[in-house]
């Protein structure tokens, strides 16, 4: 069968419409996996937390091993709980395997008790950021605080220069690994795998970048602090209510 | 509750991030600044007394420079990513220099001064022996047979000029390592300005001791005689370095007691339960107390030659001891508590991994091994000589 020019252009033009239908249709689903309209330069990112609303439930914590593959006896997020048991001053403070299976029921009456989430502070002003010997580990111009995996030597300097105690050497890659705020999710426009499970709400991703971000309402409002100021790093993870016992 | 865990710790601090290997690297680099400072002891400052031990002082010097960045390597998690830290130095950190600071005192500093030293000895020997040591001799020759009176002079007046530079780069090379610790803002058992100078301090004190041991060891094995008035002096200067650096450490020490800020509870608790036998015992006691009054007793009193150098011997081997347990309290030390100061963790040292007690005893003999062939290619003194002391 002869194949005239008129078959061609029409078979052509119907391919082009099919394909041009799956391009759109991929693009609603949002099976790409890094969207052009995520400009760096527009956020500062950070994250609220609400101490009074943190239960203890230890979400966060299952919800970031989940999402990042965390290996196990590793924390990205960890939740502390704080208690002063009746006749004490200090406050006890456990973190039983991170929190992951939340807590176990106090066998102690505590005058005060109380859970503190512990993430990355993404420090604008970051000690591990300086250390690096050859600037894995970075500030994203986002205000995220990174390591490049295929860059780390695993010298651990940072792990040592970190007042928080946030990372850790993966098992693994032999590279050291913390908190990335979930990058690959907050550049698509959603919100940190820890947030999105909080059933409280106590933990909120936030910009600062954006005018209209409830940080700034919430850091007008309330009584906020970060953890260990005495360390000057600028970290950008802020604390409702937090107790001067935390550390 | 975590097997090892007092108390409360972040949940990623029970594990140690530094182990017995980065223990070894300040104590290496130590015996390094502290032998060659004691080489220019003779060499700039002109106390001839401890010419015997000046080239003994550089070879030493060498060895433990040869193997200082072994256990770095070998506990990186990345070695043949090392590279980068000369490729893509991080201006801001304090560890990105450690491989220009290391290139600069072995090849300027080190291998120069040593090559101008011997080289009418390496021409003559080149001249002399043969078959695959004259190959070697010629090789390291690099070209210049020169030894005309003239050239020695030059030779002399580079190796002058090597050690003046040599003596800064000494106190760069620990000084530094010491910065390395007392920068991190984090740590309080490290963050303090003393830091970079107790090491220099304790450096030139293991790297005297280590010297003076090796020096009195080659001796016995060579059946030769002891120069008593350069081990008299090399133990008058141990003496005085060692005073200095307990009084520096004891300011620490004191001003920390003193001020006791919101770490120091936490701190003190530590000192006393798990660092007690390796801190106040090792360290203090036995590595410091002891050696400083066997070394007084000697300044003050008059012994036989046999009590002295018994109670040199004694002193030296404490000394190391005691230097060596310094920098284990100040790495390992520095990782027990909790950045939280409310729990304590352990160290467990494993014997056959990467980081584990093996190695490092392997790296710790490597050294002497690499100080034999050096002694072998370089011979540190003529037998004359020996026989005239």
């Amino acid at each position: 069968m002869e194949i005239t020019r008129r078959d061609m252009l029409s078979v052509g033009g119907k391919l082009l419409m099919i394909a041009s239908v799956g391009a759109t249709f991929e693009q609603i689903t949002g099976a790409e996996s890094a969207p052009d309209t995520y400009r760096v330069a527009d956020h500062w990112w950070g994250m609220i937390i609400d101490i009074d609303k943190c239960i203890g439930c230890g979400n966060c914590v299952r919800a970031c091993s989940n999402e990042n593959q965390v290996p196990k006896d590793y924390f990205r997020t960890w939740v502390e709980r704080y208690e002063v048991p009746e006749g004490y001053v200090n406050p006890r403070v456990s973190s039983p395997q991170g929190a992951i299976n939340g807590f176990p029921p106090s066998k102690q009456t505590s005058l005060k008790s109380f859970f503190v989430p512990k993430l990355c502070n993404h420090c604008a002003d970051s000690p591990c950021v300086q250390v690096c010997p050859v600037g894995a580990t970075f500030v994203s111009p986002d205000g995220v605080v990174l390591v490049d995996k295929d860059y780390c030597l695993g010298c651990r300097y940072c792990v040592q220069a970190c007042p928080y105690g946030c990372r850790y050497l993966h098992p693994e890659t032999e590279t050291v690994d913390k908190c990335t705020l979930c990058y690959h999710r907050i550049t698509q426009g959603l919100t940190t795998a820890c947030c999105e499970n909080c059933p409280t709400g106590a933990r909120q991703l936030v910009d600062f970048k954006d005018p209209k971000d409830p940080v700034h309402e919430f850091l007008r409002d309330n009584k906020v602090s970060v953890l260990k100021p005495s360390m000057a790093t600028e970290a950008k993870v802020y604390y409702k209510n937090l107790d001067g016992s935390v550390r | 509750m975590i097997p090892g865990v007092d108390g409360f710790m972040y949940p990623n601090e029970v594990e140690l991030q530094w182990s017995v290997l980065i223990v070894l690297y300040p104590f290496v680099t130590g015996l390094v600044a502290g032998a060659f400072i004691l080489a220019s002891l003779e060499r700039v400052f002109r106390v001839d007394a401890v010419r015997p031990t000046y080239r003994l002082a550089l070879l030493t010097a060498l060895a433990f420079l040869l193997v200082a960045p072994l256990p770095l390597q070998l506990h990186l998690g990345h070695p043949e990513r090392s590279f980068e830290m000369y490729t893509t130095p991080h201006s801001s950190s304090a560890m990105a220099m450690f491989g220009f600071v290391y290139l600069w005192y072995l090849t300027v500093v080190l291998l120069l001064e040593i090559w101008l030293e011997y080289r009418s000895d390496i021409v003559r020997l080149a001249q002399s022996s043969k078959g695959l040591w004259r190959l070697i001799y010629r090789a390291l020759t690099l070209g210049s047979m020169n030894v005309s009176p003239r050239a020695l002079q030059i030779d002399d007046k580079v190796g002058y000029a090597v050690t003046v530079i040599g003596i800064p780069s000494a106190f760069l090379l620990h000084g530094y390592v010491g910065f390395i610790f007392g920068s991190i803002k984090a740590n309080p058992w490290w963050s303090t300005p003393l830091m970079p100078i107790v090491f220099l301090f304790s450096a030139m004190v293991s790297g005297i001791a280590a010297v003076l041991l090796l020096y009195m060891a080659s001796m016995k094995l060579k059946k030769w005689p002891t120069d008593m008035r350069c081990v008299d002096t090399i133990a008058k200067y141990l003496f005085y370095t060692f005073v200095i650096d307990f009084t520096l450490e004891m300011l620490d020490l004191i001003h920390r007691t003193y001020e006791s800020d919101e770490s120091f509870r936490s701190l003190n608790f530590m000192v006393h339960t798990r660092l007690w036998y390796s801190h106040v015992v090792l360290q203090i006691g036995l590595g410091t107390l002891i050696p400083l009054g066997l070394l007084a007793a000697t300044q003050l009193w008059k012994f036989s030659e046999a009590a002295r150098r018994a109670m040199y011997v004694t002193a030296c081997s404490l000394t190391m001891i005691g230097i060596f347990a310094m920098r284990w309290n100040v790495v390992i030390g520095g990782q027990l508590f909790s950045k939280s100061f409310l729990g304590y963790t352990t160290y467990k040292v494993e014997l056959v991994t990467r980081e584990g007690l093996l190695a490092a005893i392997a790296l710790m003999l490597l050294p002497f091994v690499i100080f034999f062939v050096l002694v072998k290619i370089l011979p540190p003194w003529q037998e004359s000589e020996a026989h005239k002391a």
